[in-house]
């Protein structure tokens, strides 16, 4: 057998907590074909130089392959002018012009979410910061946003846990275990899918507070999203909108555990949430790699030539440590300067969701340090989810003094 | 001391107790002040601006201000960090005295300096005629009260507002007037609007724009005279095609004028072009050597320019005043070889008839274009100037997250006309003539004479043309 690109080793389970020496060797092959015919682009400049390129597409339908993935269909995986038209369609109910204070007007709703989530852990020692903080704050905020109902939290998020853990695209793809995982999938996302649609429906029929009515009974300038749009687009933000900020919670804390300069920094300048969450995303990226974009012409870039078809892998988490573009990469730098990251990625893909993500770290973050006492570590590093793009921790077990007020 | 630990301690010395002028007092002197200080510079700051304001932001008031959205004095441009400085605001520079080192001020103070940072900037041109000018409901717009002036003006409901002339400025004016439901004629003396920044393609398409959104756009036409009432107000404009407009606030937007006649006899290669600089903001005198206590940002700034065959560019864009500042106050307090070179590739930006206008490079470098991406019957596109067969520059109509694959082009140099995309093609991706009017012919332009023999002695002098 022959061995094992960096890639490969990269998205192997056994590395899912500290992939970054393997990105290190990859990056030497800025552009990295794979035996599987994919081209990983693991370099800062690359990866931005082929987000702005016209000539790479992030329709899989274009590619000509029959490529099927659960955000078919959505903002995400298609090109303009169809993706400008539905992101607009999206963005006049979640920010400015139409909606300039949506966000913003949230506010005093998430601090007493992540507050309440604060409170609940008082009289406790030892606490799962995935379980009992970075993810139930985030998924009740997302839906509260789109309109979900608070109830249907334990159904959608098994059928996204499902799917998620179906998905893999290393050298484990082939294993047992991982296609029994893989045939789960489907049915999870149909679930999924069928709920959301059943729900739109009812907005449809008696509209609701939340963006999923407001885009159901929509009648802007362009028209309304088509149901299906809708439905697939729905799912992504349900699915995004909360996903990404459950890791990046749970990885800005164990970063500051792990950096207890950089947390006493923070404790004695709490102003410093704001880049430091930067820098958190920077440091361990909520998507570590983008998976749905191919080249439609010959793209030649950094001395390789990605063949016309060929599926590019957009490595964000390996650029985000590239020490051509940023100083001691490995370093976490709260104050890092010029700190323009690809953790939301760039271009027209950039994520819709960014200004909500934000508010919600600075605010989940920002509460934590100010008011758990003595958090420590129980296991580092703690136990990892399979996903290879959504990468976090699956629990996160931090011994505590106490809650203060 | 060996020579290199003895100019080490120079420099040391100068970040120490140095002192520094800045003349200009908007978005290129703060910024300038700011980056002083994150160098390291503690000496004595001081800066000098002929407004009464603190640093605002110009590009709201064309558009947010006017409009009635935000007042003109909510414009206060952020403070990234304390400067410590002294400022002395409402008070102009009126001289410099390079041999002796020191700005004159109108209140007959002179300011020592052993640096000078110019970012003196532009003023809008008047309309010619003073008496005309004079008339009520005659308006420029560049400053803060300029804006708060005009959106009065607009909030009163005029019967009509007459904008003369058509660049960016006029353009955004017209579109202000249009959501206010403010009838408004626009007459340009070009062939279309914008056409001296984006070309004829290009304005042809703004003046659809406009034409669309209710404006009455008049191109090939000057006004010849303003007419005002018994009381002085301005009531009716002649154009040149003999027709007349009424209208009760006329806006002359007629470009801008470079802020240097403070500089007369210092010496320094100032004119009606601005101040000719080198691409590390350090000013030429006027025989074009450079100096080495002079520095320019911002507007009023000339510079060569690698990109466009170094050709000395004046970019009045938001950024240029922004990094021009950063580069300047670096080289300030530094020497060979820790120089910065000013290498930004300009852009700038514009809000017009629900549009979102921007552009990168040098458009009117360029003498083709090719619409490259979209579609301008839906005006959403992108399209490049090409010249001598490589990429010069780019604008996008609704489509300004592109702007980025094209600055990268310009900064390889790639070649023109750029690959086509692999989707949102446009109909007709054929390079055409950008149709760029030919450059006007300036007025008053002085004779440069030659004198004296001797190397020693030879010198360049200014002699005002007499018109």
């Amino acid at each position: 057998m022959a061995e094992e690109t960096p890639w490969q080793q990269a998205l192997r389970y056994a590395n899912r907590a500290n992939p970054y020496p393997f990105y290190e060797e990859l990056r030497k092959t800025p552009v990295a074909p794979q035996p599987d015919g994919n081209y990983v682009v693991s370099t800062y400049q690359e990866v931005v130089q082929l987000l702005h390129d016209t000539r790479v597409t992030s329709d899989g339908r274009k590619r000509g392959v029959p490529f099927s993935n659960p955000f078919e269909g959505t903002v995400i995986t298609t090109d303009p002018p169809e993706h400008d038209v539905d992101r607009r369609r999206m963005m006049r109910h979640f920010g400015p012009p139409e909606c300039p204070h949506m966000i913003a007007g949230f506010e005093p709703e998430i601090r007493r979410i992540f507050g309440e989530l604060l409170d609940n852990l008082t009289g406790k020692t030892r606490i799962d910061l995935v379980d009992e903080f970075a993810f139930p704050g985030p998924v009740t905020v997302i839906c509260k946003v789109l309109g979900v109902p608070l109830e249907a939290i334990p159904s959608f998020h098994g059928w996204i846990e499902t799917a998620l853990d179906g998905l893999d695209f290393g050298p484990e793809a082939n294993d047992p275990e991982q296609q029994r995982r893989a045939a789960a999938v489907p049915d999870a996302v149909t679930a999924l899918r069928q709920y959301l649609g059943d729900l739109i429906g009812q907005y449809r029929k008696q509209p609701g507070p939340g963006m999923l009515s407001g885009m159901a009974n929509d009648d802007g300038p362009e028209g309304p999203l088509s149901q299906e749009s809708l439905v697939n687009n729905a799912m992504l933000m349900l699915f995004a909108g909360h996903e990404t900020t459950v890791n990046l919670i749970a990885h800005s804390v164990m970063s500051l555990l792990r950096h207890p300069d950089q947390l006493e920094k923070l404790r004695r300048r709490p102003e410093l949430i704001v880049p430091g969450i930067e820098e958190f995303l920077r440091f361990e990226s909520s998507v570590q790699l983008w998976p749905t974009r191919s080249a439609l012409e010959d793209v030649e870039i950094a001395g390789t030539t990605i063949p016309k078809g060929a599926p590019i892998f957009l490595c964000y988490g390996s650029a985000n440590r590239d020490s051509e573009r940023f100083e001691n990469p490995d370093k976490l730098d709260l104050e890092r300067p010029d700190n323009q990251h690809v953790g939301y990625s760039q271009g027209i893909h950039y994520c819709f969701g960014a200004p909500l993500a934000r508010l919600e770290v600075q605010i989940a973050v920002g509460e934590f340090v100010r008011r758990v006492e003595n958090p420590r570590l129980v296991e580092d590093p703690p136990p990892y989810r399979r996903n290879q793009i959504f990468r976090g921790p699956r629990h996160v077990w931090v011994d505590i003094d106490g809650i203060r007020e | 001391m060996t020579l290199p630990a003895t100019v080490a301690e120079l420099v040391r010395d100068f970040r120490a107790n140095g002192r520094i002028v800045i003349v200009g007092a908007s978005l290129a002197g703060l910024r300038a002040a700011e980056a002083l200080r994150d160098e390291g510079f503690t000496g004595s700051l001081t800066i000098i601006g002929d407004e009464p304001h603190e640093p605002y932001d110009r590009p709201p008031l064309s558009k947010q201000v006017l409009k009635g959205w935000v007042p003109a004095d909510h414009t206060q441009l952020p403070r990234l960090r304390a400067v410590d400085a002294q400022w002395r605001l409402g008070v102009a520079a009126t001289g410099l005295d390079r041999a002796t080192r020191q700005v004159r001020l109108a209140d007959g103070e002179h300011i020592p300096y052993d640096r000078l940072l110019i970012a003196t900037g532009t003023r809008a041109r008047q309309w010619p005629n003073p008496t005309e000018a004079a008339l009520e409901g005659v308006y420029t717009l560049r400053s803060r009260d300029d804006a708060a002036r005009l959106q009065q003006a607009l909030a009163a409901r005029p019967s009509r507002v007459l904008i003369i002339g058509a660049g960016f400025i006029g353009s955004e004016m017209a579109s202000v007037c249009r959501e206010l439901d403010i009838p408004v004629t626009v007459a340009e003396r070009g062939s279309a609007p914008l056409v001296g920044a984006l070309g004829g393609v290009i304005g042809k398409i703004a003046a659809e724009m406009q034409r669309d959104h209710g404006v009455d756009l008049r191109c090939g036409v000057g006004v010849s005279s303003l007419e005002g009432d018994a009381s002085g107000h301005v009531r009716r404009a002649r154009l040149s095609d003999g027709t007349t407009i009424e209208a009760d606030v006329v806006v002359a937007s007629l470009g801008s004028i470079r802020n240097v006649e403070w500089l007369e006899g210092s010496g320094l290669a100032a004119g009606f072009w601005g101040i000719g600089c080198d691409a590390g903001g350090r000013a030429f005198d006027i025989n074009g050597v450079v100096t080495d206590t002079v520095y320019v940002a911002g507007d009023v700034a000339r510079q060569p320019h690698v990109l466009y065959e170094y050709q000395f560019l004046a970019m009045e864009h938001w950024d240029n005043a922004v990094l021009g500042a950063e580069v300047a106050a670096h080289n300030m307090v530094n020497l060979d070889p820790d120089y910065y070179p000013y290498l930004l590739l300009p852009s700038f930006w514009s809000g017009q008839f629900g549009v979102n206008i921007k552009s990168v490079g040098v458009p009117p470098f360029g003498d083709e274009i090719v619409f490259t991406q979209g579609s301008v019957k839906e005006r959403r596109f992108a399209a490049a100037y090409g010249r001598r067969g490589r990429i010069v520059a780019a604008v996008t109509f609704n489509n300004g997250k592109w702007l980025e694959h094209y600055a990268r082009l310009i900064e390889q140099s790639a070649p023109f006309p750029p690959p086509p995309p692999g989707w949102d093609q446009p109909e007709d991706m054929n390079p055409m003539p950008a149709e760029f009017p030919a450059p006007g012919v300036p007025t008053a332009i002085p004779d440069v004479v030659l004198t004296g023999h001797d190397p020693s002695e030879r010198r360049a002098e200014f002699r005002p043309r007499r018109r």
